[in-house]
């Protein structure tokens, strides 16, 4: 009973969903690949490298993994969670600054 | 028993949307992930779980490569090929990335003619789906040969920074790791849907469960995590 009710209503959607997803993806990936074939470098470089993969992590778990159509507390369970990451990558580009500057200066050629 | 199954995946009223659905969902008892399967939610959470994983290698390699005073090596150049007398750079790893999410696009049709109760179909695409994920191992031991033979260890390497070879290592062996598991429950996947299993209800050896094509969703699930996971290591591995 419990099984039936379940699956009541299961992911279906068109091919054609699936297929555009695809083509955008490989259209993401190829622009990522062309970031580093056309050597860009600084700002430009990191943020196209960041949107492009954004995008496509986005086309993944929304369409793919079928999150868009989950109800909210499936999504927010999954989601926020991962803010946390996000904290801890702040946390660790401060210590790995720290131990930069201690390093240069524990190498740095005596007075 | 009857009356409280019901209750229990009986869905919330429909007024209830936004937040107050959510605080609703997980408030209410029992059973918060109203419309998904246990199996679903399950995978949900152990997807999470193996995102902190990767997270923690992926930010244990920023913290290496932001801290060292020694150059890192120039992965465009590390993982360059010449092809035909042309020297293309990171193209190894621009194949391997068509080929995991061509494996992606097919791993999603199969879980939707899964749905449509197409049986040959889709376990056609889960073959194929296993053969693209078995091809990208082969060139992840391809690449991993090479750069060994180049004289890369996980605690030195020819180009610069020692620490490049135990993140390369780390991180790209635990990611072939999953693919490789996930192409191993893809072709015992492929082989129930052949038998028709989950159309006759076949209950799993393992579980003593009635099978259901729900599997081959749950399946997909993890198989795109596995893709977006080598979305994130290349950006930051190999483009950075």
């Amino acid at each position: 009973m419990a099984q039936t009710a379940a699956h009541a209503d299961t992911q279906q959607h068109p091919i054609k969903l699936y297929l555009v997803v695809w083509g955008w993806l490989f259209i993401l990936s190829t622009c990522s690949y062309l970031v580093d074939y056309f050597n860009l470098e600084g700002t430009l470089r990191y943020s196209l490298i960041l949107l492009f993969m954004m995008l496509k992590a986005g086309l993944i778990v929304a369409v793919f993994m079928h999150l868009a159509w989950e109800r909210l507390a499936l999504s927010y369970t999954i989601l926020v969670p991962v803010g946390a990451v996000l904290v801890f990558v702040g946390i660790m580009a401060y210590e790995a600054d720290y131990t930069f500057l201690t390093r240069l200066e524990f190498f740095a050629p005596g007075p | 028993m009857l009356n409280r199954t019901r209750v229990q995946s009986g869905e919330p009223p429909k007024a209830l949307v936004g937040w107050q659905g959510v605080a609703a969902d997980l408030s209410s008892d029992q059973r918060a992930f109203k419309n998904v399967s246990w199996g679903k939610a399950m995978m949900w959470i152990f997807l999470l779980s193996d995102t902190f994983i990767f997270s923690c290698f992926l930010i244990a390699y920023m913290t290496v490569r932001m801290s060292t005073t020694v150059p890192w090596p120039n992965p465009s150049e590390v993982f360059a090929l010449t092809i035909g007398g042309v020297h293309l750079p990171l193209i190894l790893i621009a194949i391997m990335t068509f080929v995991l999410i061509s494996s992606s696009g097919t791993m999603a049709m199969a879980v939707n003619f899964g749905y449509r109760r197409e049986r040959v179909k889709t376990a056609a695409l889960l073959m194929l789906t296993a053969i693209l994920g078995a091809a990208f191992v082969g060139m992840q031991a391809f690449e991993w040969t090479k750069l060994i033979h180049e004289g890369v260890r996980p605690w030195s390497n020819p180009w610069g920074a020692h620490q490049f070879g135990s993140a390369f290592f780390m991180i790209t062996g635990f990611h072939g790791t999953h693919v490789t598991f996930g192409v191993i429950f893809l072709l015992i996947t492929a082989r129930k849907v052949w038998r028709g299993e989950f159309d006759r209800e076949a209950r799993g050896f393992f579980t003593t469960r009635k099978g259901n094509y729900e599997s081959v969703e749950i399946m997909g699930l993890y198989w795109h995590f596995v893709d977006l996971v080598w979305v994130f290591i290349f950006a930051f591995f190999y483009l950075w």
